[in-house]
This record gives structure tokens, C-alpha cells and sequence, in this order.
């Protein structure tokens, strides 16, 4: 035991302790701190009984509340459903410009479309929509099937030689060298004459030999002055946009094997709401502009052509 | 500083004297771990910082219970209440002022400018904030005057206290409690008017339409009231609260604080009429202090963590020195370093100008200016510009570069505010908002009181050679003013094309 000592200024007893001659008075605790502690021992009692609490082998004690974070995830997302009603109806009747004229309703289609287009489409075009090689990016003004609302419904619904019934993309680009239909030596012709289509410097010469066979062989269908048809997704050669590159490479490359791209419908995944949806997201994300979604052909290509000629 | 009272050798008279000496004796015999409360039985007192005393208690009081009804017109939907701080609609409305929560550093500055004046005060005068303005002490001193009206002064409320359970003890007791209750539900009632417009949650409240956060707020307003105020009282002050022992910090030797004149009154003793008061003090140890104090401490055991610097046993002195006939002021606010000196039979010397009180004053006077200064000069209007990063830029068909941009405009007036965006740095810049034409500036509108994001499209056609990114600026012109904020644009030079 040790031996109690009192402190003669408060009448308190010490610890007994001592640290370098300093003594800590053993001040009693006031008696309703010692209420609060019972008090927290009953509200513990009382939370077993109310809340679950003890594990058992099979299961647990489920309490008299009911309580479970299971159920109550359940019942939160029926009312986000219950929630969601109001504007799944008003996107299901409005037409996609009414959408996008509507403050409230087009925030609303955004919300939905940028979660769609996270889950579905940013696989292959990306989270921002910026595409990748091969893949459009849909954040700019080139639009190989249209970039208005209602293209843009539609390429989402059918897709691209998707195996759909009425998918896009019938006509395809064959592969002109790897089928030896041209020579390397014209893949090669080709090739200059696509970069001087585009406004870029290239080989005059190798311009003037391929002309013919730009007419016989692509002019079909990329258009004699190669600015292509949106109607049937033939990209527009003028432009400074290049699905699968820019660099002589690229388009050597294109016009050696014709890649075909694809893209899977839809329309049997999504309701035309969330496509209604998605669309909207993505008409604004690329600007949200009706005139341009056939992009005219910029001034400077033609000259390298046309100095050719 | 020289031991002021000695009360080691000198044995008290007769048995503990205070409240907390009763609590001393009760655990010398018991050595228990857990002390009983000690009932404290604060007598009636009259004299000047009683007056005052009851001026600041209503005063205060009337500011809280008031302050909620008071009406500001606001233009449109906005709320009429003049101090409002309104969760839902995330605004802080005080008279001409608003803030929003991201000005949250204004309610910091203030709370700064709180404590640094409550460091000079103490520094200067003392706990007066603990003795008169805390709402403990306020709602205490009022629950106490209720405890007066039913079971009448100290002494009569300790022969109940002590008396067997009867009618009159029942009734007085019982309607002590209702009517504690019914201040504690006023006090909850009214706190909760500062969050919600006064007179329509008042409608609400009693017609069962208000939030269930006003209800849980006055429930737990109404039981803390009851609690603190009417049960706990002096424990709360010792105990729970960590001012007294932050104050201890900022209290010296001249501070001046209720001090117990020790020179004057030593020796104590009683004093019959007509005794000779030669070779004595004036402390005729009549107990008039100590039976005044709500906190149960005898002030002549020097400054204690206990004691609130209420000034009551002053005036419960002052009232025993006249009747016996001497001076006033044997206890006073005062310094203890004056009382020294007097002891040494020097001349007082107070001191208000010291390097604490210098540093406080500069410190709350640096940061009320800064405080003030930011309230009269924070715009009216805020702009903050996020680049699209996913993807940086965009090429367009014919070859222009174009970058994507989210304006977050605040409009912090009470009016709707048409905003011209432009776009500096970039030399042929086209702006457009989506589905707009483009052109060199473009116009939105700003819903009073209201943050609008404005997508804003960013097209040019950087030269070759130009760096990859490039900073640039955009200046929105609204509310008569132009606001700027600087971001980069992506030339997208680095990219193959």
C-alpha cells in the first residue's frame, strides 16, 4: 500500500507519486461524471436490444428496429427510381431539340448520358470522348455519319456494320494493295495524292501520275475533289482530320489494307430514353452545333491539287 | 509574487467556509474516487454590479430572444430576415451582408477577432466575459432568480432543501422545475428562428409542418438549458469549460481582477460595535462573500480557477462595510500588484499599457482591419475558369485548334447580372457557347444570388511554331466591373497533323 499523503493547501490527497518534486493531488471526480459513464453503459444495453448487434453462427441478432444498410440501399435506389420517373417520361416524350432547348431537361440528359457514356462508349472512344486511332473523337466537328441530334441517334441505335438490319457502313474501303488491286508503286502515288488533297506539300510529280486512277479508282465514291459523303460515312479526304492518322504511313497504310471500323448497336441495350440521352451529351460535348455536321471543304487543300493538274 | 494569504499555519476558525471547502471536507473522510455535488445556495445581493448585472441579463437576453424577428428587405424571393443562416440555401444573411459558404473565412475572421478581444478584456480587466455576457452565467443568474421566486433567498431554500417531502415543498420544487422548463424551451424555441424564417417556422412549428431538424435543435437546446443552467450551473464553468484555464494564460499581476484587499483586511476577525478597529483588518470574516458567490468560493483565498469575476461578493461586502462603518471596496476589481504594494505600504502602481495588452491590441486591430477590409472589398461578382482536360483540344475540320471551357460565374448581388465573356492572349480568338455562333465575346446571363457554369468554346489558329500551350485570360465584364482569371490554352502544336 502506499502511504497516503495529504496536501495541506487543498486538503486533497496525492497519488503518492512523485516526479522530480512535483506531486499530482488525487482530486476526486465529480460524481455526475460518473453518471454519464453509467448512463452510457445503460445506452449500450439499449442499442443492443434496438440496433443488430451480436454475430451469431448463423446469423446475428437483428434488433428491434430492424435496422439494415442492405434494405435501406434496396429502398434507396426504388426511390431514385420513383425519383428519376419525372424526367425518364419527359425525356421519353420530348423530341431531342426540345431537349437541348430545355435548361433543366438537357442537364438532366447530360447527367444520364454521362454516366452511359462512361459505362459503354469511353471503351473505345474514351472518357472524353476524344477517340483514339481508328475510333472518332466526338468532341470535334468532323462527323463521319452526320453530327446532328438525329445522326447521331441513329448511328447510336443502329451502329456501324454492326449486324443490325439497318446498321451503316454498307460501303466498305477495300484493301487496294494487300488485295493487289494497285500496284505498291500506286499505293505510293495514292499516298501523295491524298497529303496534297489535304493542303500539304507532297510529290508533284507522283500527283500528276495517280490522277487517273484517284478518278477510276477512289472518286467514286470519296467524290472527284475527295471531300467524301456523310450519307454513307465516306470520310472527307480535305480535311484535317485523319481516323486513322495523319502521316504518309497512316494513309498508306489505309489505302494498303481498307480497315473498316465498327461500332455495335445499341438499341437493344438502351431505351430510346438513354439514347435520347446520350446523344444529347454528345452533340454538346462536340460543340452542340447543327451547321457544321457536314463539314465543308476548307479553302487551302485544293491549291496543291489544283497546281498539279 | 509573495504568498498573499497564509492558510497553512493559520488554522481556520470553524470547519470549511465555501462551498468547494465543504467538497475538500467531504472527501477527506470518505477518500472516495467520486464526489457529490455540493449544493450551492448563492444569497441575494444588491449594489452597483448587481444593477449591472441585471442590465446585461436582459440586455442580452432581449438581443437573443429578438434578434430573429428583426425584418431586412431583400429584393425577389430572397429572405426578409435580417440575421438568417439559412443550410438550405446555403447563405449566411447578417443586415446588408451575405455571405456564401465558400466566404466562410469571414465567420473565421470574426471568431478571431473574437477571441483576440476576449484576450485583451482578460488581459486588461479580467474574466468579464465569464462574469457577465456568457450565456452560462446569463442563463444561470436567470434560473436562479426563478429558484428566488418559489423557494426564496439562501437561506429559506436551505431549510427546504433540508426539510421532509410536504405540499409546500412539492409545489415549490414543482413549479421551480416547470417554469426552468418552460425558460429552457424558450431559449430552444428561440434559437431555432435563427435558421429558418422566423415567422413562418413559427406557424410551422406548432402546426407540426416544421423540419425535424428545428425539433431535434429545440429539443436538445431546451434539455442542455435545463441541464447546464439549472442543474450543473458552477460545474459546468469548472469542469467542462476550457476558458478558465485558456484565461489563467492571459491573467498578470495587473490584471485587474475581484480581488479580496488583504492589506486592508487581515487580520480577519469579528468585530463587536464599538470594538476599536486598531491592530486589525476590516474583514470582520461575516461570511457575506462567500454566501453571495454562485460559484462557492471564498474570495479571500486569493485569485482561484473557480471564480467568474462576477463582482457579487463586492457588492455583498460593500453593504457590511457600511454597516459597520468603514471604507468600501475591501473587495474590488483591482490588481494584484496594487495589493502588494499596499501591503508593502508602496504607492499602487496600475499598469494598462503592458507587452500583452500591446500585442493583443495590434493583433485585434490587424485583423479587424483585415476583416473589414476584405467584407467592403470582396467582389460582387467571382469567376473561375476550368479547362476541359479530357480531351485538352480539339482540331477541327479545318485545322483551327479549339479548347473547351467551363466558366463558374457567381453573381453575389440580389439582382440578375448579364456578363460579356472575353478572351485575352490569343490573337484571333473566337468564342462561342455551344450551339451559339461564335464571335469575339459572348453574353450570358447570371441569376441573382446564384453560381451559373457557362460552357464556352475557345477556337483559333495557332501559328506553327507556337509554344504548346499558351497562357491567356478571360475578363468577364458585369455588375459594372471586370473580372479576370487566368488559364492556358493547348495550341496542340505537339500533335501529329
Amino acid at each position: 500500500m502506499l502511504e497516503r499523503e495529504r496536501d495541506d493547501h487543498t486538503g486533497v490527497e496525492t497519488t503518492g507519486h512523485e516526479w522530480d518534486g512535483i506531486k499530482e493531488l488525487d482530486t476526486p471526480l465529480p460524481r455526475w461524471w460518473l453518471w454519464v459513464w453509467y448512463g452510457s453503459i445503460a445506452w449500450a444495453v439499449v442499442y443492443w436490444i434496438l440496433m443488430p448487434a451480436w454475430p451469431g453462427i448463423s446469423g446475428y441478432t437483428k434488433g428491434l428496429l430492424g435496422q439494415s444498410d442492405r434494405a435501406a440501399v434496396v429502398r434507396e435506389l426504388g426511390d431514385l427510381a420513383t425519383q428519376r420517373q419525372a424526367g425518364e417520361a419527359k425525356l421519353r416524350t420530348a423530341s431531342l431539340q426540345q431537349i437541348e432547348a430545355d435548361p433543366e431537361l438537357q442537364a438532366y440528359a447530360m447527367q444520364v448520358g454521362q454516366s452511359v457514356f462512361g459505362d459503354n462508349c469511353a471503351t473505345c472512344h474514351g472518357a472524353g470522348g476524344a477517340g483514339a486511332k481508328g475510333y472518332p473523337n466526338l468532341r470535334d466537328d468532323v462527323w463521319l455519319w452526320g453530327g446532328t441530334l438525329d445522326e447521331i441517334r441513329h448511328t447510336i441505335q443502329v451502329g456501324v456494320r454492326s449486324g443490325h438490319a439497318q446498321a451503316r457502313g454498307e460501303t466498305v474501303m477495300p484493301a487496294f494493295g494487300r488485295d493487289q488491286m494497285l500496284t505498291d508503286a500506286q499505293v505510293t502515288d495514292l499516298t501523295e495524292y491524298v497529303v496534297a488533297l489535304s493542303g500539304r506539300k507532297a510529290d508533284a510529280a507522283a500527283v500528276g501520275r495517280v490522277r487517273q486512277t484517284f478518278a477510276d479508282q477512289c472518286a467514286a465514291c470519296h467524290g472527284p475533289s475527295g471531300t467524301g459523303d456523310v450519307a454513307r460515312g465516306i470520310p472527307n479526304l480535305t480535311d484535317a482530320e485523319w481516323l486513322y492518322g495523319p502521316d504518309r504511313g497512316a494513309i498508306r497504310d489505309q489505302i494498303f489494307n481498307g480497315r473498316n471500323g465498327v461500332m455495335p448497336t445499341w438499341e437493344a441495350r438502351f431505351s430510346p430514353e438513354t439514347v435520347k440521352a446520350l446523344a444529347v451529351y454528345i452533340h454538346a460535348n462536340a460543340g452542340g452545333d447543327a451547321e457544321l455536321s457536314t463539314p465543308v471543304a476548307a479553302a487551302p487543300q485544293g491549291s496543291a491539287v489544283g497546281a498539279a493538274r | 509574487m509573495p504568498t498573499v494569504i497564509d492558510t497553512v499555519s493559520r488554522k481556520p476558525p470553524e470547519g470549511p467556509q465555501s462551498a468547494a471547502g465543504r467538497v475538500r471536507e467531504k472527501a477527506k473522510g470518505t477518500g472516495g474516487l467520486y464526489q457529490p455535488r455540493v449544493p450551492i445556495y448563492p444569497k441575494l445581493v444588491h449594489g452597483h454590479w448587481r444593477r449591472i448585472k441585471w442590465a446585461l441579463l436582459i440586455a442580452t437576453l432581449a438581443v437573443y430572444y429578438a434578434t430573429p424577428w428583426l425584418r431586412w428587405e431583400r429584393p425577389g424571393a430572397l429572405p426578409d430576415q435580417a440575421v438568417l443562416v439559412d443550410f438550405f440555401g446555403r447563405r449566411f444573411y447578417f443586415f446588408g451582408i451575405q455571405l456564401w459558404p465558400q466566404e466562410v473565412h469571414f465567420i473565421t475572421g470574426l471568431l478571431v477577432i473574437g477571441a483576440l478581444a476576449l484576450f485583451l478584456v482578460t488581459a486588461l480587466f479580467g474574466r468579464l466575459w465569464c462574469g457577465y455576457a456568457c450565456p452560462q452565467t446569463v442563463w444561470t443568474d436567470l434560473y436562479i432568480y426563478v429558484e428566488r421566486m418559489f423557494e426564496g433567498d439562501r437561506n429559506a431554500r436551505m431549510r427546504l432543501a433540508a426539510a421532509p417531502w410536504s405540499l409546500d415543498k412539492l409545489w415549490r420544487k414543482g413549479g421551480k422545475h416547470l417554469v426552468w422548463l418552460g425558460v429552457a424551451f424558450g431559449t430552444g424555441g428561440a434559437w431555432i428562428f435563427y435558421f429558418r424564417d422566423a415567422p413562418t417556422l413559427f406557424v410551422e412549428f406548432w402546426t407540426g409542418q416544421a423540419p425535424i431538424q428545428s425539433y431535434l435543435s429545440c429539443a436538445i437546446l431546451t434539455a442542455t438549458t435545463y441541464v447546464f443552467a439549472g442543474h450543473m450551473r458552477e460545474q459546468v464553468c469548472i469542469y467542462m469549460c476550457p476558458w478558465p484555464r485558456i484565461q489563467g494564460a492571459m491573467l498578470d499581476d495587473h490584471s485587474l481582477q475581484v480581488t479580496y484587499r488583504y492589506d486592508r483586511g487581515e487580520a480577519r476577525g469579528p468585530h463587536k460595535k464599538g470594538q476599536t478597529w486598531d491592530g486589525r483588518g476590516d474583514c470582520i470574516d461575516c461570511h457575506a462573500c462567500v454566501v453571495a458567490c454562485p460559484m462557492g468560493i471564498d474570495i479571500r483565498d486569493g485569485a482561484q480557477l473557480e471564480c467568474i469575476n462576477c463582482g457579487l461578493c463586492i457588492d455583498a461586502c460593500d453593504e457590511i462595510m457600511d454597516r459597520v462603518g468603514r471604507p468600501r471596496a475591501l473587495i474590488a476589481y483591482d490588481t494584484d500588484a496594487a495589493v502588494a504594494a499596499r501591503a508593502r505600504k508602496a504607492a499602487p502602481v496600475y499598469r494598462l499599457l503592458r507587452s500583452r495588452t500591446i500585442y493583443y491590441g495590434v493583433a485585434l486591430l490587424l485583423v479587424s482591419g483585415l476583416v473589414g477590409w476584405g467584407l467592403l472589398m470582396r467582389p460582387v461578382m467571382d469567376l473561375h475558369a476550368l479547362r476541359d482536360r479530357n480531351p485538352t483540344f480539339v482540331r477541327l475540320h479545318d485545322g483551327a485548334v479549339r479548347n473547351g471551357y467551363t466558366l463558374k460565374i457567381a453573381n453575389r448581388t440580389f439582382y440578375p447580372q448579364r456578363v460579356e465573356v472575353g478572351f485575352r492572349g490569343l490573337a484571333g480568338a473566337r468564342l462561342r457557347a455551344p450551339g451559339e455562333p461564335a464571335g469575339a465575346t459572348l453574353t450570358a446571363t447570371i441569376p441573382a444570388n446564384e453560381v451559373r457554369a457557362v460552357r464556352v468554346f475557345v477556337t483559333a489558329d495557332p501559328a506553327e511554331g507556337a509554344p504548346e500551350s499558351l497562357p491567356a485570360v478571360f475578363a468577364v465584364r458585369g455588375a459594372g466591373r471586370v473580372f479576370e482569371t487566368r488559364t492556358t490554352f493547348i495550341t496542340g502544336t505537339g500533335a501529329p497533323r
